[in-house]
């Protein structure tokens, strides 16, 4: 026996979208959208302001019901009507929103441990040093944890939104925008962080991101979502050989497709 | 996925702990704190440690180990290199954890002073808003351009307005039951008649004014405190302060004034409306006709009456406003905060208005009695 697989044994993928249309009352979101994602995969999604990247993070976790098509995390449905396998499946992934949504009314320490204490299977001692665990692995101080929200920087909110959503060891991780507001450093240690973190557990990444050097660093596929419809999804190369005005433009700073190159290569 | 399993062997005279499968948090059979103490219990016997057979190892399970071993390597461990890189990382971490606050002793003391000094502090603050709001309507006075119309009339209409119709049908319910039951005991001393003088002077003097009271602060004063809460949250009044505008005029002033309008008009219509339920009680109960009613009404209640009631009113108004946005001012930005201050925003206006209504009825206790 070996210590190499590090994949979860999945026969079905990690996430199977399915002709998903999204509507708000009369403005069309989402097209037909059908997308597969293999466990142990990094999807970086792409995506103009307003083209529904936000919506399609919170129709994978089961937060918004599609108007049309259904979404299947490990082969099942995450709107599952059986409410105990829906919160079976849904301590199975993580989400790092957009502006953080930690809970405001409790500190550092108490929103990494909020998830952990819900298992009621752990002791308070036990919780202490996972917290401390998972601060650590975000770059965060054991003083940083009786902090309320309100007293931390936009940064240091991404980082701690982050280790909440690692502490249940999660299956598939669900970012939206991780990197934004970090400063470069940051962000690159939080890429190298990320893909330690992933090969050591095996878990499946979908990503939001503007930033081509997180794309590049993290992202094993890329999928593009342009008028309403998802025009491209593969890996960069793949991506690169659309074409879409949208693709034109995202990769046309020599920035971005210097770091994407390199980072395909 | 696959149970965290473990294997004892005697290899070599020395005792080896085999651990295989996934070892995980949602692998790990709960409770983790036995699984803890199964593994401590080996650690007694000094064995040697194989982890090479685990596929899956996350942190929970690691730091679940790290403890069993008593925070420290085991003298003999075969481990994956990517798996003593969890390790590794386990290891950093402080061993006794974040330090608790160290509790005091004559905690209640220290309780009561801290209750005393925060009450205070309300005092000072609300003092301080007040004043600052005299020193707004002077300057309004002298730049009438600035007066922010809007947010008055919007206030006026949510906290006026839209209270009409709660407000009279509580005062109308609130007039027929006393009604009723003053007759009951009216009807046995043969006095039928003065239940227009009981009516009169206890709804206009003092229950009107007092229930408004407490339905706009329930109605009116909550919000208020919630919304300028939200505001402190969600760092709208910084951006506001960013753009010049002065959260007093714009915020506090408008609802000061609009409450201190509404609740005067608010006190005379709840009043109407416990006469009129009064009067329908009455004349159902004791046969006593409208006309009666109508006609003796103003000879027994005097008309200082009215006006202490719509000073009441005024007054009353005027405190609940200012103590919505002053508790609103005080919201930290969390939610527990903003849940905590828009309760005690109530029940402080409550409370206060009913202790001015107690000093109005000493201070008024010659006028207004026929
Ligand atoms: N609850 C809602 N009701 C109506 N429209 C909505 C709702 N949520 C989102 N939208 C609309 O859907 C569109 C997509 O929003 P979404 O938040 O998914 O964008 P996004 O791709 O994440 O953009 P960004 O990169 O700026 O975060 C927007 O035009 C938005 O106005
Ligand atoms: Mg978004």
């Amino acid at each position: 026996m070996s210590a190499q697989p590090k994949t979860f044994p999945q026969t079905s993928p990690a996430i199977e979208i399915r002709g998903l249309c999204t509507q708000f009352g009369e403005v069309v979101i989402h097209r037909n959208i059908n997308l597969d994602i293999e466990a142990g995969q990094m999807l970086g999604l792409v995506g103009g302001s307003g083209s529904g990247k936000t919506t399609l993070l919170r129709e994978i976790v089961g937060l918004l019901a599609p108007s049309q098509g259904t979404v299947k995390l490990f082969g099942q449905p995450v709107l599952d009507p059986d409410p105990q396998r829906r919160r079976a499946l849904r301590r199975r992934f993580g989400m790092l929103f957009q502006q953080g949504a930690l809970f405001s009314a409790l500190s550092v320490h108490d929103n990494i441990a909020f998830p952990l204490r819900e298992l009621r299977t752990l002791d308070e001692s036990m919780i202490t040093d996972l917290v401390l665990l998972k601060l650590g692995m975000v770059e965060l101080e054991a003083r940083h944890a009786r902090l309320m929200p309100a007293e931390l920087s936009g940064g240091m909110i991404k980082r701690v939104a982050l280790a909440r959503a690692l502490s249940l060891e999660p299956e598939l991780l669900v970012l939206d925008e991780p990197t934004a507001g970090l400063d470069p450093d940051r962000s690159e240690n939080f890429v190298k962080l990320l893909k330690m973190l992933q090969k050591e557990l095996g878990f499946t990444v979908v990503m939001v991101t503007h930033d081509p050097e997180t794309l590049a660093g993290l992202a094993t596929r890329l999928a593009v979502l342009a008028d309403q419809r998802l025009v491209a999804c593969g890996t960069a190369a793949e991506v690169f050989a659309v074409d879409h005005p949208f693709i034109r433009n995202f990769f046309s700073s020599r920035r971005a497709a210097a770091a994407i190159r390199q980072g395909a290569s | 996925m696959t149970v965290a399993t473990i294997e004892i062997v005697e290899r070599a005279g020395t005792q080896q702990v085999q651990l295989a499968g996934d070892w995980t948090l949602a692998t790990m059979p709960p409770p983790v704190s036995r699984l803890e103490l199964r593994l401590r219990d080996l650690v007694a016997g000094n064995p040697g440690w194989d982890l090479r057979s685990i596929s899956r190892l996350d942190s929970a399970a690691a730091i679940v180990l790290w403890r069993a071993w008593g925070r420290q390597w085991p003298a003999a461990l075969a481990v994956s290199p990517q798996h003593r890189l969890l390790f590794e990382r386990v290891e950093t971490i402080a061993a006794d954890g974040a330090p608790a606050p160290a509790r005091e002793s004559l905690a209640w003391i220290l309780a009561l002073g801290r209750l005393t000094l925060s009450g205070a502090s309300h005092l000072l603050a609300m003092i301080g808003l007040l004043g600052q709001l005299i020193l707004d309507v002077g300057y309004l006075c002298a730049q009438p351009r600035d007066i922010p119309w809007r947010e008055f009339s919007a206030n006026l209409y949510k906290s006026g307005a839209q209270a009409l119709p709660v407000t009279a049908l509580i005062g109308f319910l609130i007039g027929i039951v006393l009604s009723y039951l003053s007759a009951l005991q009216l009807k046995t001393f043969g006095a039928d008649v003065f239940i227009v003088n009981l009516l009169g002077i206890s709804i206009v003097r003092e229950l009107g004014p007092v229930l408004v009271a407490v339905l706009v602060a329930g109605r009116s004063g909550s919000a208020m405190t919630a919304q300028i809460g939200v505001m402190r949250v969600t760092e709208e009044i910084d951006a506001l302060a960013t753009m010049g505008v002065s959260r007093s005029q714009r915020l506090v002033l408008p609802k000061v004034l609009a409450l201190a309008v509404a609740m005067p008009l608010l006190v005379i219509w709840c009043s109407a409306a416990g006469i009129i339920g009064g009067m329908v009680s009455a004349n159902l109960q004791m046969n006593l006709s409208y006309g009666f009613f109508i006609d003796t009404l103003p000879r027994v209640v005097p008309v200082a009456n009215v006006w202490i009631g719509v000073g009441k009113g005024l007054v009353f108004g005027v405190l609940i406003a200012l103590i919505a946005c002053h508790f609103g001012l005080r919201v930290k930005p969390n939610t527990e905060s903003l849940s905590s201050l828009t309760t005690t925003s109530v029940v402080t206006s409550i409370t206060v208005a009913i202790i001015v209504d107690a000093v109005f009825a000493i201070l008024t206790r010659n006028l207004g009695i026929p």
